[in-house]
């Protein structure tokens, strides 16, 4: 591994990150209209700073009232847990509907091997049956997968190899709004 | 993130900030808890042995669920019925058990340090679950995540440890726990039951259980451990009752409403009256109930560092 951190390129930088934001959150729209069946889940932690971006999106522009969004932690279903000599401490769950037979739609920053996503599902599952899940991610690490699990609505695609990051700044947390890669 | 210890051996060897890790954990898991589906897939890689020398209900049901929750495998071990009473050693039970690959060792033993004499035997991850009259470690951390639950962040909270200090693991993990959480501790009882120098704990001694009420936010009351006791230390249970039992006329006179807890098992009409330990004011079935999370918590974060182990 690198000693040192080391900035490659600016993937998206403020405007075209919002954007792309505006853009994912009227394709879902698109297929998912009044949000009535749906349900919008991010993924702890960072996938919940992009879901709380669409949700948001999504109501303005629908101008819902409501709609289901919750939060889900997927540490207890990871498989990974004998891997590293770290143990990672849970973040909230938080979904307070019924998934059952609704269609939801999982949000996450950088989809990369695919194992949190399987992590996710089988989270998700244990919550009740969906009629139908959906993935929503920021980042598509194209051809880095390890599982066949792929996206069905993508901020952008990188192609990227293993030593390399994708990170994913925001506001909220981070101060500026920028996806960059480095090393 | 992970706790800077192998084991669970007491809470004196922990840090401040593992206790604040555990109890972030149990959060998590008292919430899985709550759902349909009381149980995730975390550990289903790992064999954990509950090792008992020595009688329980409440400590080993929690430990056995705690661990099917987490879909661990289970093995049970009872003293009574073994080789133990054959003359097996204690390191020679435990590595034979270990020889079937288990990864995890929960053991209660009546011989204070059993747990750290383990350790230093053998590879596996131990958790005590209480030796003789040294510690309890989960029951100090359930105890403290109920406090926590009712009363938010310790630190500055007045706590009152009633009854039979001396002899219970219980009071030595709840002090040593408490104190690292930055909460006032008291201690009160008759004074045969409550060891010399026990200030240099940090802790505050009194012997009017009435006053010691006055202080406290909560009052965690002990069991008297008659069978701990091979010498009388006090004149008759009936005595003890009207002098240091806790019934309703006490918490009615007080100015305030205390929160009451026991670890059980209960000795009704002794250290605590009925009116007391179901009235609202009493917490202690939630204990029962946040032991189950704080003991997913625990082995969850030590199952992490089976790997160090080779």
């Amino acid at each position: 591994m690198h000693e040192t951190t080391q900035f490659l390129k600016t993937l998206l930088d403020h405007t075209q990150l919002n954007i792309t934001l505006q853009r994912l959150a009227h394709q879902l729209i698109e297929n998912h209209l009044n949000f009535k069946d749906t349900a919008i889940i991010g993924i702890q932690p960072r996938g919940v700073l992009l879901s709380d971006r669409i949700a948001q999106l999504v109501q303005h522009i629908t101008k819902q009232k409501h709609i289901d969004y919750g939060k889900l932690d997927i540490t207890f279903y990871r498989d990974d847990i004998h891997q590293g000599n770290d143990i990672h401490v849970p973040k909230n769950t938080d979904i307070e509907f019924s998934i059952e037979g609704r269609d939801v739609v999982l949000i996450d920053d950088v989809l990369h091997t695919g194992r949190t996503i399987r992590s996710a599902m089988d989270a998700l599952i244990d919550f009740g049956r969906p009629r139908s899940v959906e993935l929503l991610v920021l980042i598509d690490r194209r051809f880095s997968r390890e599982l066949p699990i792929q996206p069905d609505y993508i901020g952008h695609t990188v192609d990227t190899i293993i030593t390399q990051k994708v990170k994913v700044y925001w506001a909220e947390q981070d101060k500026k709004d920028e996806v960059v890669l480095i090393d | 993130m992970s706790l800077s210890v192998k084991h669970l051996l007491g809470i004196k060897e922990l840090q401040p900030g593992d206790i604040q890790t555990i109890f972030r954990t149990a959060d998590n898991f008292k919430q899985v808890l709550q759902r349909p589906i009381k149980k995730v897939p975390t550990l289903r890689d790992t064999t954990v042995a509950n090792v008992f020398f020595e009688n329980s209900t409440r400590t080993r049901i929690s430990f056995e669920l705690a661990e099917k929750r987490l879909s661990a495998d289970v093995v049970n071990f009872s003293a009574s019925g073994s080789s133990v009473s054959k003359g097996e050693t204690l390191i020679d039970t435990v590595n034979n058990i270990l020889a079937m690959k288990v990864d995890m060792v929960v053991m209660r033993h009546s011989a204070s340090g059993a747990p750290w004499f383990l350790a230093n035997h053998i590879d596996a991850s131990i958790i005590n679950a209480g030796d003789g009259i040294n510690e309890h470690p989960t029951q100090a951390l359930l105890d403290a995540f109920s406090m926590r639950e009712k009363l938010g962040e310790l630190k500055g909270k007045r706590i009152a440890i009633i009854g039979d200090i001396m002899h219970s693991r219980v009071a030595l993990s709840n002090i040593f726990c408490l104190k690292k959480l930055g909460a006032e501790v008291m201690v009160a009882g008759p004074p045969t039951l409550i060891p010399k120098y026990i200030q240099d704990l940090g802790v505050k001694v009194e012997y009017d259980v009435k006053k010691a009420l006055q202080w406290c936010e909560v009052a965690n009351v002990l069991r008297i451990q008659l069978e701990r006791q091979n010498k009388p230390l006090f004149s008759t249970l009936r005595e003890y009752a009207m002098f240091y039992g806790i019934n309703r006329q006490m918490l009615d006179s007080l100015q305030k409403e205390i929160t009451i807890m026991h670890p059980g098992p209960i000795n009704r009409g002794v250290e605590i009256n009925s009116d007391v330990a179901d009235s609202k004011q009493s917490i202690i079935l939630d204990q029962v109930e946040n032991g189950v999370a704080i003991r997913m918590a625990v082995i969850y974060l030590l199952s992490g560092k089976r790997d160090l182990v080779e």
